[in-house]
């Protein structure tokens, strides 16, 4: 036990040691992986983002209710009765045409060109809370709200949130369409990188299993190194995906200010890095596996 | 002890190495494989070490018939022997010093023990002073001795040598026979394939003689 475990430390030693004596040619191959592995692992950052935002907005559907710009008062307490004694409203709310126009010059600094209509433009309002949220009801609920007199338009929020949702879940499928495709790139990559190592150290091979190296110590270093490249180009990725994350806040920051709201990449969670990480050495170790497999058969001591 | 039994071996074209070969080589002696190029003296060192096997008949070696060994037994009847290749085999991308410890570190030995070991193999062969040097920037006697430090380290009980002199003058091949003696007088089975006759006349050992892979005649040494 004492020497298998020696042995693996030793291994673990002559793998680093082997990674520094090459330090361009390991920093390119560890460059290579990093940035395949970055593609996938940025957009799946992206993606959690925007599902992030996606369901804060699409958590509370409502139905915005415009009058036509010729209702009187009248016809707007008319409206506010039949909500009051709908079934499917759970609550709902006035916006005055008077108080939304007050709104729209106090927040979004277009006051001066309100201001210059010589009418106002906006039609009274209800925003309306239906009491059930399923997709089907909130359709049912529009068109039924839809056909009242006096009504122009009814318009369903979140109704762009689902189709946000579905595009999401598209994203999802190309994310790991992606990452699937890469993860065989990555397995490429090692190889061909243990390839050219069992080549270059044929004579050494050769000389150990003549005299007496199993199969598992002449395989050993090898995986090891192909593990090690993996887990290093993890590591690139997730390096890479975290100064691209750290700028695009640098520029959300002055987007948010902007638009009065905030906006921020949130960057992997702790448990998505470590199976990144994880994956990544995997995916290393099962290249030089595969590359081991295949060609130390070939050297056969004569 | 090694012993052949009505060994054959074909080799895949149909050239006959090995033809009907039986002998016993007991424990702690010195014997000569000899012949001429072709008579079949590689071939009965690889059938030895399991680096062929036999195409019938058996090879037993301590106790274990070798034909029959499954491969994942292979490599630990390999660390019984010392082996000196024909064409030395040396690493020349590495110093004296890992030259020698290669065979110690398969074997998983502790390193400062395996240092200790390496560095006694190298005086033994009288090369302590180079442990530093590149294999490349010895002298072919001094390469022929590195390969015996490393077949000598793990202190194998059977070393086995293809043709230790064929690239040297003659005083360096007494050297190297008194090398060997020395390592036979500490109890090790030394085998040693050899067209050197005069190498074979100075030590007297048993004299196994193959001739197109016939045995020719097993002429038993007055060895220790």
């Amino acid at each position: 036990m004492r020497t298998w475990l020696t042995q693996h430390a030793r291994t673990l030693a002559g793998t680093v040691a082997r990674l520094a004596h090459a330090p361009v040619a390991s920093l390119l191959n560890i460059g290579v992986i990093g940035i395949a592995l970055a593609l996938p692992v940025g957009f799946y950052v992206g993606l959690v983002n925007l599902q992030a935002l996606a369901r804060d907005l699409a958590a509370d559907p409502q139905l915005s209710l415009f009058l036509t710009l010729d209702a009187t008062s009248a016809d707007v307490a008319r409206t506010e009765e039949r909500l009051r004694r709908h079934p499917g409203v759970r609550k709902f709310r006035h916006v005055p045409r008077d108080q939304a126009l007050a709104d729209l010059k106090a927040s979004t600094g277009l006051g001066d060109i309100v201001g210059s209509l010589g009418r106002n433009p906006l039609p009274d309002a209800f925003v309306v809370d239906a009491r059930d949220s399923s997709p089907q009801a909130l359709g049912r609920l529009r068109d039924e709200l839809g056909a009242w007199p006096k009504i122009a338009h009814v318009q369903l929020d979140s109704a762009w949130a689902n189709r946000l949702a579905a595009a999401l879940r598209l994203g999802r499928i190309a994310v790991l369409l992606l990452a699937t495709l890469l993860a065989f790139a990555l397995i490429a990559i090692t190889f061909n990188t243990i390839r050219l190592q069992i080549l270059t150290q044929r004579q050494e091979i050769e000389v150990s299993k003549l005299i007496g190296a199993t199969d598992p110590f002449i395989r050993r270093p090898f995986l090891y190194y192909g593990a090690m490249l993996g887990l290093a180009g993890g590591l690139a990725a997730w390096a890479i995906v975290w100064v691209v994350a750290l700028l695009l806040n640098h520029g959300l920051a002055d987007l948010s200010q902007l638009y009065g709201a905030r906006l921020e990449l949130r960057h992997l969670a702790a448990t998505d890095s470590a199976s990144l990480l994880g994956f990544a050495a995997w995916l290393g170790w099962f290249g030089a596996w595969l590359s081991v497999g295949r060609h130390l058969a070939e050297i056969d001591p004569r | 002890m090694i012993s052949f039994s009505k060994v054959y071996k074909r080799y895949p074209g149909g050239y006959e190495a090995l033809r009907n070969v039986s002998f016993t080589i007991p424990d702690a002696q010195m014997t000569f494989v000899t012949g001429h190029s072709g008579a079949g003296k590689s071939t009965l060192l690889k059938l030895m070490t399991a680096i062929e096997r036999p195409t019938s008949g058996t090879v037993v070696v301590n106790g274990q018939n070798v034909g029959a060994l499954r491969p994942r037994a292979i490599p630990f009847l390999r660390r019984n022997f010392g082996l000196i290749f024909q064409d030395q085999k040396l690493l020349f991308d590495r110093n004296v010093f890992e030259n020698v410890m290669l065979p110690l570190n398969i074997n998983g030995y502790e390193r400062r023990e395996a240092a200790r070991r390496v560095r006694a193999a190298l005086d033994k062969v009288g090369l302590l002073g180079r442990e530093k040097a590149n294999p490349i920037t010895l002298s072919g006697g001094e390469q022929q001795r590195l390969a015996i430090a490393r077949a000598i380290v793990h202190r194998p009980s059977i070393l086995l040598a293809d043709e230790p002199t064929a690239n040297l003058d003659a005083d360096h091949a007494n050297e190297l026979g008194e090398l060997f003696q020395s390592f036979n007088q500490v109890g090790v089975t030394v085998v040693i394939a050899t067209h050197d006759e005069h190498l074979a006349a100075r030590l007297e050992p048993r004299l196994i003689a193959l001739r197109n892979g016939e045995l020719v005649a097993a002429v038993p040494g007055d060895g220790p």
